[in-house]
């Protein structure tokens, strides 16, 4: 543990945090052992590769959208890959898999989880930081390290990893099936265990901190939800990403050391391989049984958020905490039992499809019971329409869009027809990809003045989340058609042939959506940025929530509270409580302050 | 040059921006407004949820009504009549779902937005509403797990002994079918026995193969029983024909099968889809390279006289001298027994229970 790491953490008692430490810039800004200046490290490098993953959708959209246009930006934009303004197909499968990877890894999961983890963990549960300040940092510089690779695997002549996402083998496998499976693959990986293991020191420090670290009378019934979902969330990665681990050491195997895990039987360019035995299979079911969870990992800290905004924003309390605990362990549970329902058509058993089939529409169960735990808590509540409310709103709408059609898709028998096609890229784009960065969206509006001491700018919050949702539904609800008129996903062009007109013609129109949607975000981009130096001073509490958070000074300091760390007396969502004096009784106000408003039992 | 006015553009937008937004701040300052959450914000916003409701719902039933035109036309084969019946059914329960919770949520975001002078009610929970919001959901879903697995059972029994067995066959970026002849049976291949005259690799030992054709065009017999086994000779494949409902990956190292009946024939559907261009094609669904937006073959479904009629103008995997008797199984019924399993050595016959 370095000297300048948060050792009156533990003898806090005495008060004594005004003894200077001299941060230089270096331990202060880039090698920091402070989980408010890592958290700002994350949710900034997430902006950046987020605004990365954007922009190479809108250029494949172009391409989608007008595949007989020439775009000049385009050659701009990728140099070579889009000679004369016209995207290079396999550098269109390029962007697709790196937009895929950078959105669902390093914004939606490194982002979204570094930021909030690292941010609400101490300041919600009451310590003085994470339990290894080391490890942390650890965890942002691989996070880091990861990043910087996968974006450097743009730039090599091969071009990036160009397989999907998802890697599967052969195709991820052997450099002659395509190209961006030479040194662009092997870079995916090597940045993608990089990346595991940011989540794994992330995640068993969140999982430490959250069990030993919590401040007098802060009871696990008494945590926000927001620190329920990152502690389950941190417990699913800590055991689904070895698995990924495994996979895809699994995979580098094959492709230099020459083993056959993954490979049989193959004949290519000419020639068979040497490889037998394996199965490509194989890696689909260790991938997905990350896979799957994974999809969890993006969504629960981000309902999470949600759960704890509404409730503030709503004046009134969660509806139903206990439930929502329980209907989060639920999906927790059932999220590591259910990766076969990507594998229906893979020629899997049959009867093991049908047992996928129960246990996937099962999670049904208890996402319904979240929505409408959250419509029952805004039903006769007070509510103020922030910035992080709206998206928060917007979450809940995306949770349910999406979750409905994943009914039909974790239908085994519908989904012969479906898989792969555009109605699956819907899907997961409005309930995981949007529903999440909804869930961001609200965190960044909501914490803001939390983490930089300034609040974000309303009305352009308000502008940004109109045209934000907007342009979701608008880029998302047609898709669902192009899949129902039978168009694969990952095609180049649909022009090669007749029968694509569906894909053709809705194509254009998604394709103006997702463009206004992706302006709309400069507009968050510029207000995050303006506001971090020029937004106005925020007062202590702004939202006038009940969390401990909010008893924190404004200015951050080392160890987060001078003296004491605050008692907890209460659960967090003392909301619009009956005869109390103010619509919010905040975790630290004792029973008996307030002998009027006591429902019985608490004293 | 155009680079660095580009630039220069972006960076002169972003200060005017920057800027531009410090004079509004100033104003707001004078005005003495602050970041805290109006009246006027709750009312605008409130009202916007209402109008996007109204909006969104019309678009999304008027996109509907209006994309029906592009959705696939009626299946083409039995099981896929059933699927789409089902399918239906479940768009039509989400539709109610989804209706009902969305105008919930954006009525109540409208209607009880903030007012000074009044609380929130204080209701933490209800037990009984939330035991009836799990069970019923948790039947319905029943009812849907139950259903849709007797449909997915159907679908993927075992094919019936005389069920016409084809093999597709895909490779990076085409397909290729091979029937099995008289016999009903497909020799066994092997990918080292690849070659440009052999491009499945088909054993020229196991005397099955004989009878086997080659085809680089689908045909199939109209309401006959079809049992596809596919196979890929690189990476993974999926062949999808839409108009059929019917997928199966195709997967080096292994055989999959899917079990189809085709109802329709070619002609008719042209009747149907009112296109006489139309033609049932074979795609390729999984992600296999720079071409795969390209990999797909026709299908064609007829009368099974016109089928015949096609088929006899095939060729042969093996072109075979002419006039000779027909190959008398009787010596080698001991070897292609054990054919089948010997070669390919992770052969998984994915129907099999």
């Amino acid at each position: 543990m370095s000297p300048h790491s948060h050792d009156h953490a533990v003898d806090a008692h005495d008060g004594h945090e005004h003894h200077e430490h001299h941060d230089t810039f270096w331990t202060k800004y880039v090698f920091s052992q402070d989980h408010k200046m890592i958290s700002k490290q994350f949710l900034v490098t997430a902006i950046i590769m987020a605004i990365l993953a954007m922009v190479m959708s809108l250029i494949f959209r172009l391409q989608l959208g007008w595949p007989d246009q020439k775009f000049p930006i385009i050659e701009k934009l990728v140099g070579h890959w889009g000679k004369g303004g016209k995207l290079d197909p396999n550098f269109y499968l390029a962007l697709v898999t790196i937009h895929g990877t950078i959105m669902v890894f390093f914004v939606l999961t490194g982002g979204l989880s570094g930021t909030f983890s690292n941010l609400l963990i101490p300041f919600q549960i009451g310590a003085r930081d994470m339990a290894s300040g080391f490890l942390n940092m650890l965890s942002y510089w691989f996070f880091f390290g990861s990043c910087a690779v996968m974006t450097a695997s743009l730039f090599i002549e091969a071009g990036p990893a160009s397989a999907g996402w998802t890697v599967y083998p052969p195709l991820s496998a052997l450099p002659q099936a395509i190209p961006g499976s030479g040194l662009g693959m092997t870079l995916w990986l090597i940045s993608m265990i990089m990346f595991i293991a940011s989540a794994l020191l992330g995640g068993i420090n969140y999982v430490v901190t959250i069990l030993n670290m919590r401040t007098k009378g802060m009871s696990m019934t008494r945590l926000p939800l927001t620190i329920w979902a990152f502690f389950i969330t941190a417990i699913l990665g800590i055991l689904s990403f070895p698995v990924l681990v495994a996979a895809a050491l699994l995979l580098l195997f094959d492709r230099s050391f020459g083993t056959s895990f993954y490979l049989s039987d193959i004949f290519i360019n000419g020639a068979p391989l040497h490889h037998s035995g394996g199965s490509p299979i194989l890696f689909q079911h260790l991938f997905w049984f990350l896979g799957h969870p994974e999809v969890y990992i993006v969504l629960l800290p981000a309902l999470g958020l949600a759960s704890e905004v509404i409730s503030t924003q709503a004046r009134k309390p969660i509806f139903g905490y206990k439930a929502m605990i329980g209907s989060m362990l639920v999906i927790a549970f059932l999220s590591f039992i259910v990766w076969g329902h990507h594998m229906f058509v893979t020629g899997m058993n049959p009867f093991l499809g049908s047992v996928f089939v129960f246990t996937t529409l099962l999670v049904a169960i208890p996402s319904a019971v979240k929505v409408f735990n959250y419509l029952a808590t805004l039903w006769k509540a007070n509510i103020v329409l922030s910035p992080a409310m709206l998206f928060a709103i917007g979450l809940v709408s995306f949770f349910i869009s999406g979750g409905l059609t994943g009914i039909i898709l974790g239908d085994s028998a519908l989904d012969i027809n479906l898989h792969d096609t555009y109605f699956v890229v819907a899907h997961f784009h409005i309930v995981m990809g949007s529903s999440a960065i909804f869930g961001m969206f609200a965190g960044v509006y909501h914490w803001f003045p939390r983490m930089y001491g300034r609040m974000m700018n309303k009305k352009l919050g308000y502008i940004h989340f109109w045209l934000t949702i907007v342009c979701v539904y608008g880029t998302f609800f047609p898709m669902h058609f192009v899949g129902l008129s039978g168009a694969p996903r990952r095609y180049y062009a649909y022009t090669a042939y007749e029968g694509f007109d569906a894909a053709l013609n809705i194509n254009a129109l998604i394709s103006v959506f997702a463009i206004l949607g992706g302006l709309a975000q400069l507009i968050f981009v510029f207000n995050f940025f303006y506001s971090m130096y020029r937004g106005r001073k925020s007062v202590q509490n702004p939202w006038k929530s009940n969390t401990i958070e909010w008893t924190a000074p404004v200015e951050h300091i080392h160890g987060n509270w001078p003296g004491e760390i605050p008692t907890v007396y209460r659960w967090p969502y003392d909301y619009g409580k009956p005869n109390a004096d103010d619509d919010f009784i905040p975790q630290t106000t004792p029973y008996s302050a307030t002998t009027k408003s006591n429902l019985p039992g608490e004293v | 040059m155009i680079n660095l006015l580009t630039l220069l553009t972006i960076v002169l937008a972003l200060i005017t921006g920057w800027r531009l937004m410090r004079v509004l701040e100033l104003v707001r300052d004078l005005r003495d407004e602050d970041e805290h959450i109006t009246t006027k914000d709750n009312n605008f916003n409130g009202i916007a949820f209402l109008v996007f409701l109204v909006v969104g719902f019309a678009g999304m039933i008027w996109f509907t009504i209006d994309a029906k035109k592009y959705l696939l036309p009626v299946a083409a084969s039995k099981n896929g009549a059933l699927t789409d019946a089902y399918l239906y059914q479940n768009f039509a329960l989400i539709m109610v779902v989804f209706f009902i919770t969305q105008f919930l949520l954006f009525y109540y975001a409208w209607k009880y937005q903030y007012k000074k002078d009044r609380k929130a009610l204080f209701y933490p929970d209800n037990h009984k509403l939330e035991f009836w919001w799990t069970v019923i959901p948790a039947v319905v879903l029943m009812g849907l797990i139950v259903y849709g697995l007797k449909l997915w059972i159907s679908i993927t029994a075992p094919a019936p002994k005389d069920a016409m067995v084809v093999e597709v066959y895909g490779k990076q970026f085409d397909w290729t079918a091979r029937y099995s002849g008289e016999d009903n049976k497909l020799a066994r291949s092997n990918f080292k026995l690849i070659t440009d005259a052999n491009p499945l690799g088909v054993d020229s030992i196991d005397v099955t193969g004989m009878d086997d054709k080659i085809v680089n065009e689908l045909h199939l017999p109209v309401n006959k029983t079809v049992v596809f086994k596919f196979h890929s000779r690189d990476i993974i494949h999926s062949a999808y024909f839409p108009h059929l409902r019917a997928q199966m990956n195709c997967v080096p190292g292994m055989t999959t099968e899917f079990v189809v009946e085709p109802t329709i024939t070619t002609d008719s559907m042209r009747l149907i889809a009112h296109n006489d261009k139309f033609d049932y094609v074979l795609l390729c669904n999984k992600i296999c390279g720079v071409a795969h937006y390209n990999m797909r073959m026709k299908l064609v479904i007829e009368s099974e006289a016109d089928f015949k009629k096609w088929y006899a103008t095939q060729n042969y995997v093996f072109a075979r001298p002419e006039v000779s008797a027909p190959a008398t199984p009787v010596t080698v019924v001991d070897s292609t027994k054990t054919a089948e399993a010997a070669v390919t050595p992770n052969k998984v016959i994915a129907s099999k229970k």
